[in-house]
């Protein structure tokens, strides 16, 4: 059982900590807002803390240093770096991974040696498949693919 | 020298002014269509639209042969991103960082921002300064008596270090009724109780006394004369 920190409570942050939390993770879900917390289902078992991660002081409290991975998933890629480098490079904490939606700057941080994934890229490249595809019903069939790639 | 500066607030406005009249070549990057209309309307053609932490807009800014970037939003997270694109990207020699909230210096000196600027800090440092380092904290009154109990730490240079409370002059209707050492146990102090430095001391003084009191207590021991 790994002690997981997500930062943002997004669609794709409440979906991560479902899913961390369901194989036996321990989660604590990290947002701004204490209404992103709507997105996650009323079975999630994790804990749910209203801070902000490039607060030094609200990591240290939810006790970051003991944490083996830490995930920023927010809509601002400049907070997601931030608060990966303070959780990587002040606060040690073993695996850090981002969101980063600008391609460029995903791609500079990963050379930096932080673990990112940018998904604009992708998106926009299976976007260009199924508006290629012959079909409706071929394009659908691609988009199930893509689903079964991602074990969803 | 070639400065760009990213964030055209009050900040980056004033900054970019200073620069130019100093003669340097300023470009500023700023997001807000409106800000830049007025920068353009002070200071001319000095201003390009954009965010200053996007390497394509940073690109055609010409920052690779820049000399130095000043990231002054105010915003930290979009600073450091600014500087750090500045440097991996295209070397910039020096980058510096305005800090909104003091608690980022760490973090941005370690992520390898050349030069961190906090106005915050700057104004504490000024008020430190100001203020006394050594002094007695008021901290209730006694009704009608006119007397109140005061707290004060002894300093390491106080010329009662040392010495038994009996050898202290104290102040007319003075009092010291409690010292608590450093290992935290509070003692209801006797004449021959000695005081080290950063004891509490909590005392009953009279009001115009406290500065007398603070005086006894506190300040270093006179100059020997022979």
């Amino acid at each position: 059982m790994r002690k997981v920190v997500i930062m943002g409570c997004g669609r794709v942050g409440a979906a991560l900590a479902m899913d961390l939390s369901r194989s036996g993770d321990q989660v604590l879900i990290l947002d701004i807002d204490p209404a992103a917390f709507r997105f996650l289902p009323d079975d999630f078992n994790g804990t749910k803390v209203v801070g902000n991660g490039i607060d030094l002081d609200v990591l240290r409290k939810l006790g970051i240093e003991g944490m083996d991975v830490f995930v920023s998933a927010t809509r601002g890629d400049n907070r997601n770096v931030m608060a990966a480098q303070i959780a990587k490079h002040i606060f040690g904490v073993p695996i850090v991974a981002s969101r980063v939606f600008d391609p460029l700057r995903e791609e500079m941080y990963r050379n930096m040696g932080l673990r990112t994934i940018n998904p604009t890229r992708v998106q926009a490249k299976r976007l260009k498949r199924i508006i290629d595809a012959k079909s409706d019903e071929e394009a659908n069939e691609m988009v199930a693919e893509f689903m079964r790639q991602e074990e969803i | 020298m070639y400065i760009i500066v990213v964030g055209g607030g009050k900040v980056g406005f004033q900054l970019a002014k200073e620069l130019v009249e100093a003669n340097h070549e300023v470009l500023i990057i700023e997001q807000d269509a409106q800000k830049c209309a007025e920068i353009t309307d002070e200071l001319g053609d000095i201003v390009m639209e954009g965010d200053g932490c996007e390497a394509t807009v940073l690109e055609k800014a010409g920052t690779q042969r820049a000399d130095m970037l000043l990231a002054v939003t105010g915003d930290d997270e979009d600073n450091l991103v600014s500087c750090q694109v500045a440097k991996e990207r295209f070397n910039v020699a020096r980058t510096v960082a305005r800090i909104n909230n003091p608690k980022n210096e760490e973090i941005f000196r370690k992520l390898q921002v050349d030069i961190t600027v906090s106005a915050t800090s700057a104004i504490m440092a000024h008020i430190e300064q100001e203020l006394p380092t050594h002094h007695l904290i008021p901290l209730m009154k006694l009704k009608g008596s006119g007397l109140e109990i005061v707290e004060v730490r002894i300093p390491d240079d106080s010329r009662v270090v040392g010495q038994p409370i009996k050898n202290i002059l104290l102040p007319y209707q003075s009092m010291i009724s409690l010292v608590v050492g450093e290992d935290g146990q509070p003692k209801v102090p006797s004449g021959e109780t000695i005081l080290h430095a950063g004891d509490e001391v909590v005392a009953v003084t009279m009001h115009e006394s406290e500065e007398s009191l603070r005086e006894a207590l506190m300040s270093p021991p006179p100059p020997r004369s022979f």
